[in-house]
């Protein structure tokens, strides 16, 4: 199976982070604790489609698709 | 200046610092439930001991020390340059117990920087209510630093960390070892950097190689002598941090993981994932959030018009009682036609301004602010804007001039330049007198399908007007501005809470005592050069018109008389002629020169206008004790004869005053966020130009 990254999650669907395509926005992403290795759950989808919120550790993320199209899932 | 020793609250967003200072400091900072609340650093006074004062500096949140927005930027400001004058010499870190490794991050950056550092872990009973149990003594171990539980909100914890503190201030007290070292860069290069800057700490060189452009206290020889070191050592500092976070992160999780211990590996639904199932829903968000706005503009109308009539006419007794206890003469007119009469179009507004920030500090207490800036982002950058500007325009509701200085939250400059601009189209509680008085005047007091309000509905669709044009203004202004600026999201999600009362009853009480004192002190003032303008006229005018009347009339019975003479004064008079040289231009609009002076007396804030019209229409006669609203309901246009306030007037009232620019101090706040009078010039010209179009076809069209 090809590569996913963290914007093709389903709701309520979980994956691992792999790494990061955008150096820039990574290390914003890494300091929020999204590190590789991280488990990552999506838990809700603006009513619009776009952001989406995440489970990341003890908390909960809001990401844009575009930004979430950066983290790719192993 | 003082000598007190200051100590830093540093800490991620929404961890609970300014909850921590305003315990500590006993002072009454802005507080709530999403990231970015405080945008700018704090200073209070706090007692140790008997002999022992101490100044607390509370700054914004902020994830690391490299920052990406301007509130940020303060926290690096301060503890990356020793001759700052807010230099702290302990820093305690806030941490938000739930989500402890992540907010050690930041605690091991600035423990690095060789601060004295405490770890103060707040929202205990949030993480034990996740099934995570604290080691402290373990946990302060491995860190090398003091550890204190806190709950900011409660003030529990708050002896041990002045005990803490203290300890810390001690002259033989250690600082902590650092918790990352430095291997990815060549000692030599470090060397180099605080041989040549006369640094003495290794990670302040790193952060001053990696941070050129964001450190404002180097000079320009400064940044290319920097650059130049990090050329000759093939420095790449976005290579550097991701590395450097990646293995504060293994050091730190690795302490984490040790001194915390789970309950229970089963993840639970939180109640705040359930909520957010609901409030994020693609049906239910949208509809529970309208269902929340509508609730809001309902109760501002129909359950505040209680308390406002019994102010209103307690204001119109006093005046009442006044010119009958005193004695006839300049100073008792000063006092009811002036005074009196301005300060009672301010104060029968206090139910209103009460209930609308009840709203707004629910909203923002409870954590729905994060969910509103969610609902709304995609929205927003549609018309160039960002889900984050949603706080500054719901925060305009109460008031403009904070809500500016909250876009700081805001990354791209773009972004925020847009947010400052429009944000003042959002109806801010200045303009709810006038709402209110004209909404009352020409909308019937009916309900409609059983539970609308119809005078509510008037006054939210009002809003949405302005909210509607604050979005078609941003869009053009991202058309004309054109700029290709990557703006980014990425934000935390708060915990729902539990409002708490006190909070609420503060921020309440505040936005009261703000409106009634600041608003209180123009219209004091504007009240009075009003009552002389309108009493006073050039040279013998005045005498001359009370004559004429007289002559004119000779049938009028005494009160009448009376009338009719201080209607002609008042027309005469230098507000009266002032009234008259505007009125051309606005007779389009509708307005007569009375309605005139009260246009020109706002113009330096729109909460004048219903005093000063209260004021004019005290003076110029008819029945003085009356409320505000009877006494605009009974005016007469004397062209017409028919009453002055005729729907047309008062819709193009109504729609000049959603769009006008009446407010020096949102201007004097752009021009403080921007730095430019260009773009407080822009804001004022297109807004002004809006208002006086919108308000003549609107007049027009109902005519």
């Amino acid at each position: 199976m090809a590569a996913r990254n963290l914007s093709q999650l389903k709701l309520g669907e979980k994956g691992v982070i792999a790494g990061f395509h955008d150096p820039n926005l990574a290390l914003k992403l890494l300091e929020m604790g999204c590190l590789p290795g991280t488990e990552i759950r999506l838990m809700a989808i603006a009513p619009l489609g776009d952001p989406i919120c995440l489970q990341v550790g003890d908390y909960t993320l809001s990401l844009r698709l575009d930004e979430a199209a950066v983290v790719e899932l192993q | 200046m003082n000598k007190n020793p200051k100590i830093a609250l540093v800490g991620n967003p929404n961890c609970g610092k300014t909850s921590l200072f305003n315990a500590l400091t006993g002072l009454r900072q802005k507080t709530g439930n999403f990231p970015g609340v405080t945008v700018d650093r704090k200073i209070g006074v706090t007692r140790l001991d008997k002999t022992t004062e101490v100044d607390i500096v509370d700054l914004p949140g902020t994830y690391s020390l490299y920052p990406k927005s301007l509130d940020e930027q303060v926290v690096l400001d301060i503890l990356a340059n020793p001759a700052s004058k807010d230099y702290p010499d302990v820093v305690i870190m806030v941490a938000d117990a739930s989500n402890l490794k992540r907010n050690l991050l930041l605690f091991s950056q600035v423990s690095d920087l060789g601060f004295h550092t405490i770890l103060a872990l707040n929202m205990v009973d949030v993480a034990e209510a996740h099934g995570l149990i604290i080691d402290v003594d373990l946990l302060s171990q491995r860190l090398g630093v003091p550890v204190v539980l806190i709950n900011a909100k409660s003030e529990e914890g708050l002896g041990n960390l002045k005990f803490a503190i203290k300890g810390e201030l001690m002259e033989h007290s250690e600082l902590p070892k650092p918790v990352l070292r430095l291997d990815t860069v060549s000692k030599e290069f470090i060397q180099e950097i605080k041989s040549q800057f006369k640094v003495a700490n290794d990670y302040l060189a790193m952060l001053m190689a990696g941070q050129i452009e964001k450190l404002r206290f180097l000079t320009s020889e400064n940044r290319t002598l920097l650059g130049d070191i990090n050329r000759r050592h093939s420095f790449q500092h976005v290579d550097f941090q991701t590395k450097e976070t990646v293995n504060r992160y293994k050091i730190l999780g690795a302490i984490a993981d040790e001194s915390i211990r789970k309950k229970d590996d089963q993840p639970r639904e939180t109640f705040t994932q359930k909520l957010d199932k609901v409030l994020l829903h693609p049906i239910w968000g949208y509809a529970s959030f309208f269902a929340i706005l509508f609730l809001i503009f309902q109760s501002i109308f129909s359950l505040a018009e209680y308390p406002m009539d019994w102010i209103d006419s307690g204001m119109a007794s006093l005046n009442e009682w006044l010119k009958s206890t005193l004695p006839e003469g300049l100073l008792t007119s000063l006092l009811t036609d002036g005074l009196v009469a301005g300060i009672g179009g301010v104060v029968v507004f206090i139910p209103q301004i009460a209930f609308l920030f009840t709203f707004i500090s629910l909203l923002e207490e409870s954590g729905y602010m994060a969910r509103v800036m969610v609902l709304m982002d995609k929205l927003m950058r549609k018309v160039g804007l960002n889900g984050r500007s949603v706080v500054p325009l719901i925060s305009s509701v109460a008031c403009a001039v904070p809500a500016i200085m909250g876009s700081r939250t805001i990354q791209s400059w773009k972004d925020r330049l847009i947010t400052i601009m429009v944000t003042p189209l959002m109806s801010c509680s200045a303009r709810l007198p006038i709402f209110t008085i004209m909404i009352g005047l020409v909308i019937p007091e009916k309900t409609i399908l059983g539970i609308f309000n119809l005078q509510g509905l008037a006054l939210m669709l009002l809003y949405l007007l302005g909210f509607v044009s604050a979005l078609l203004s941003a869009w053009v202004m991202k058309k004309v501005l054109k700029v290709k600026e990557r703006s980014f999201f990425v934000m935390e999600m708060p915990v729902f809470q539990l409002p708490r009362l006190d909070h609420v009853v503060m921020a309440v009480w505040n936005a009261v005592k703000a409106f009634v004192t600041e608003a209180g002190k123009v219209i004091i003032a504007i009240s009075i050069i009003l009552w002389v303008l309108a009493s006073y006229g050039p040279g013998d005018s005045m005498e001359q018109a009370e004559q004429q009347v007289i002559k004119e009339n000779p049938t009028l019975s005494q009160e009448e008389l009376g009338n009719a003479i201080a209607s002609a004064q008042l027309e005469t008079s230098y507000a009266g002629r002032f009234g008259h040289f505007i009125e051309p231009a606005i007779r389009p609009l509708g307005y007569d020169w009375k309605i005139g002076i009260a246009l020109l007396t706002s113009f330096a804030a729109r909460e004048v206008f219903v005093g000063t019209m209260s004021t004019i229409y005290s003076l110029g006669g008819d029945d003085d004790t009356d409320t505000v609203k009877n006494k605009m309901r009974t005016e007469i246009n004397p062209e017409t004869g028919g009453p002055r306030f005729t729907p047309a007037v008062a819709f193009s009232l109504l729609i000049f005053y959603v769009f006008a620019m009446m407010c020096m101090s949102t201007l004097a706040a752009t021009y403080r966020e921007t730095k430019s009078w260009f773009y407080p010039a822009v804001q004022f010209t297109y807004m002004t130009a809006i208002a006086y179009v919108a308000a003549w076809i609107t007049y027009q069209a109902m005519l």
